[in-house]
């Protein structure tokens, strides 16, 4: 297979898939997660059967909240996402639920709190007569509130490290690189390999772009540290691809052979396609034992760093060299 | 060559010794080398505590917050939790810097009653103790003044009998106690409790004490009635006596009971995460169990594909993670999912620098070197550049991460990091140990065949049997 006479072939699958990606974002709209927009979680698991999701809206909506979202999880589950929930509230809900759990319609104790208190939003009164909030009948598995302010900083965060790594990686490249300048600028290759990291991170998040509307999956921190994690794989496969046609290019350089840029960087190629994919290979083994018996909470994570590891494969053979070659060609082309 | 094969025998040896370090300080629930997890994995709640330092001077402010932490860990202390953590964060956003608490307390079952203990003052009241009552008080002296009331002789009848002012008067309003020896009248030298109310406080001081001139006040704390004195003339200078008895110690403590009253800043709840024991447990063991699984795929794979090299690769990967435990269990690193991402990721790059090494060695025996140990040598040197640039980009990363992150990204950072520093060096030490100490240093085409890697014999590389 040669990856560099085919490179158009290549460069235009990579270009479209980056072109398909932006479309899905842009059109699907990314779901921002409680960690960035601020609002709670709430996890719980019934020890029977769980509920009918009405009857839990119906639990959750007497305590005053709106704009709630209501989702199973596992067998006896639901995972709740909200507002920003005070206290109270969260505890009133614990125990709205314990009492569906016992056969006690909501409805009637939702009449109870409209007429015991001015307003049904916030109050300390207990809708039922369970008195604990460890009721038997339903456990609080996890519970994360976050503050819109705390939001909003850990969103900045998130992005000033994406920048910073991307950028600190363009700098490293290109000081590894400087002494083959020579026929393509070192800063050549450094941008190539953000235009890899490029293509691999819009990839994963077009899935999530797609699978927030198919499941609510939604952008929280482990999104983002999947990301981060996919930048550090695709970078040092592309630095890996990179090294060889370095050694090569010096050699090409000190025997003075007639060899092109385009056949050094196709040779480099050749040398590196079973490391690559090799490396590949054993890292998504790992990433599927993850993905198939590592549960529900890192499902998503794992998946996103498969379809992640997958595109970083694929930029790295056929997106970053080939680029190198036809930037070299547009370069001569110039001259 | 004697040398390389002794070298061998005693990173095998120590790699066996590593190993029965982590099975015994993970079999053995006391040890103090057991591996420590995060609150997401072993259940327990994350609060952070905002402080709203905006009525202080930017000098005060520091302080303030050592004061605030100082407290907060106290009540924490009296939850009963084991190693709780409180520690004061700053976390600048476009040049406004906020104060922050963040609060951990692992396995801790009741949330709401933790943050009730956090957040709230212990309760200091003064009430008024209500007319006709067939007991008196215990002795009272005058108001203030040298009352002889002991601490512990109120009783929960006696309590009773008093009832809040209108509005309350509580330790909300005091600003400030202070210890004082012979204060009053008294010629002994009894400590006494100073109070220095703050305006409102003072206030409602001034006119509780000039309304019902001439009643009991009784000084509560915590619901305990401490002092029970009778006011002798109105008080409106904001300052107030306690005076009960006390010895030494117990006026101490009452002060600081009080001076903890109130918080020297007000806080608020911007965050929380609770998880409870069960999904953490949960979560660990999948996670576990999913390494293991995984561990033992790349394992056969690189066995079935390197053959003797992938031999290799695994005995140094299982030192290279034998290693990473111990790191983990000496620093000690808390494991939180992020990190034990981290950690899976590194794993991945060493499994990679045994990769590009075996490739090259691969490529070095098409050519004609004179040894074995050549060609292995050869390779290590040949596939150096790129495992040391690979590296240094994913350390790049992890720095950024650490200095830029939130927590959660410090905890991948931290065992990302770690563990491509630790790979880098087990790839160059141990794996290259091991390789030559098997090698020796006759080619042969048994060599050639256990060497070669992928669908090959060794038969294409045995025109350079020396």
């Amino acid at each position: 297979m040669n990856v560099i006479k085919y490179k158009n072939i290549f460069l235009s699958i990579g270009g479209v898939v980056i072109a398909a990606s932006i479309f899905c974002i842009a059109y699907f709209g990314l779901s921002l997660g409680i960690d960035f927009t601020g609002g709670s979680i709430l996890e719980v698991t019934f020890t029977d059967q769980r509920p009918s999701i009405e009857a839990t809206e119906d639990a959750i909506a007497v305590v005053g909240v709106s704009d709630y979202s209501v989702r199973t999880t596992g067998d006896n589950g639901f995972i709740i996402r909200s507002p920003f929930l005070e206290d109270d509230q969260r505890t009133q809900i614990m125990e709205n639920f314990a009492a569906l759990t016992d056969g006690e319609a909501v409805s009637t104790s939702s009449d109870e709190v409209a007429t015991s208190t001015e307003s049904a939003a916030i109050t300390a009164q207990p809708v039922a007569t369970t008195s604990t909030t460890t009721a038997a009948g339903v456990v609080e598995n996890r519970f994360s509130s976050i503050g819109p302010t705390v939001g909003s900083e850990l969103a900045r965060s998130a992005i000033y490290g994406i920048i910073a790594v991307v950028l600190g990686i363009i700098l490293f490249v290109t000081f590894a690189f400087r002494k083959v300048s020579k026929l393509v600028s070192s800063w050549v290759y450094g941008s190539v390999a953000i235009v890899a990291l490029i293509h691999d991170i819009l990839v994963p998040t077009a899935l999530f772009a797609i699978l927030g509307v198919t499941m609510g999956a939604q952008i929280d921190l482990l999104f983002v540290m999947a990301l981060l994690a996919i930048l550090g794989f695709s970078v040092n496969d592309t630095i890996v691809v990179f090294d060889r046609i370095r050694e090569n290019l010096q050699e090409v350089i000190e025997k003075d052979t007639n060899d092109s840029f385009a056949d050094t960087v196709g040779i480099s190629l050749t040398q590196t396609y079973a490391r690559s994919i090799n490396t590949s290979l054993t890292t998504l083994t790992v990433l599927a034992a993850l993905y198939l018996i590592g549960g529900q909470s890192t499902e998503l994570f794992s998946l996103t760093l498969l379809v992640g590891v997958i595109a970083g494969t694929y930029s790295s053979i056929f997106i970053a060299s080939p680029l190198l070659v036809k930037i070299h060609e547009w370069q001569q082309e110039g001259e | 060559m004697t040398k390389t094969r002794i070298t061998a025998v005693l990173i095998l040896l120590a790699g066996i010794f590593l190993g029965l370090f982590a099975y015994n300080t993970e079999i053995n629930p006391d040890s103090e080398y057991a591996l420590k997890y995060g609150l997401d994995l072993s259940g327990g709640a994350h609060l952070v505590y905002e402080a709203d330092v905006s009525e202080l001077d930017e000098t005060q402010i520091d302080p303030a917050m050592n004061t605030l932490r100082d407290n907060i860990e106290q009540r924490v202390n009296a939850l009963g939790v084991s190693e709780p953590l409180v520690q004061v964060e700053e976390t600048s956003i476009s040049g406004e810097t906020r104060h922050r608490l963040i609060v951990e307390l692992p396995g801790v079952q009741d949330v709401d009653e933790a943050k009730k203990m956090i957040g709230e003052a212990p309760l200091l009241e003064f009430k008024l103790r209500t007319g006709n009552t067939n007991t008196a008080p215990n002795t009272v002296d005058s108001l203030f003044e040298n009352g002889t009331t002991s601490t512990s002789s109120a009783t929960a009848s006696e309590a009773d009998n008093y009832e809040s002012t209108d509005p309350p008067l509580t330790g909300r309003f005091v600003e400030s106690a202070q210890i004082q020896f012979g204060g009053g009248h008294g010629a002994t030298n009894q400590p006494v409790v100073l109070l220095n109310f703050n305006d409102e406080g003072a206030e409602i001081f001034g006119n509780i004490t000039t309304q019902y001139t001439g009643e009991i006040l009784g000084v509560f704390l915590d619901g305990r009635l401490i002092s029970s004195p009778v006011i002798q003339t109105a008080i409106t200078g904001g300052t107030a006596q306690i005076s009960g008895n006390f010895t030494t110690d117990e006026a101490l403590e009452l002060r600081d009971r009080l001076n903890l009253g109130a918080l020297p800043v007000p806080i608020e709840v911007v965050a929380e995460q609770t998880v409870g024991a069960t999904l953490g447990q949960t979560v660990k063991d999948k996670g576990i169990q999913a390494g293991i699984v995984g561990l033992i795929l790349v394992s056969i794979f690189l066995i079935a594909w390197y053959r003797l090299p992938g031999v290799v690769a695994v005995g140094a990967l299982t030192i290279y993670i034998l290693l990473m435990l111990l790191i983990f269990k000496l620093i000690p690193v808390t494991l939180t999912a992020a990190g034990i991402a981290g950690f899976i990721l590194s794993i991945g790059m060493a499994v990679d620098a045994n990769i590009l090494i075996f490739e090259r060695v691969k490529e070095e025996l098409g050519k004609p070197n004179v040894s074995m140990q050549d060609v292995i040598e050869e390779g290590f040197s040949r596939a150096w550049p790129s495992i040391r640039d690979a590296n240094i980009s994913s350390l790049i990363t992890a720095v950024i991460l650490f200095y830029i992150g939130t927590t959660l990204t410090q905890g991948f950072a931290v065992t990302f990091g770690l563990g491509v520093l630790v790979s880098m060096i087990s790839a160059i030490t141990i794996s290259r140990t091991f390789l030559l100490a098997l090698a020796g240093d006759e080619r042969t085409s048994l060599k050639h065949t256990l060497f070669a890697p992928g669908l090959r014999t060794g038969k294409e590389f045995n025109q350079h049997i020396g």
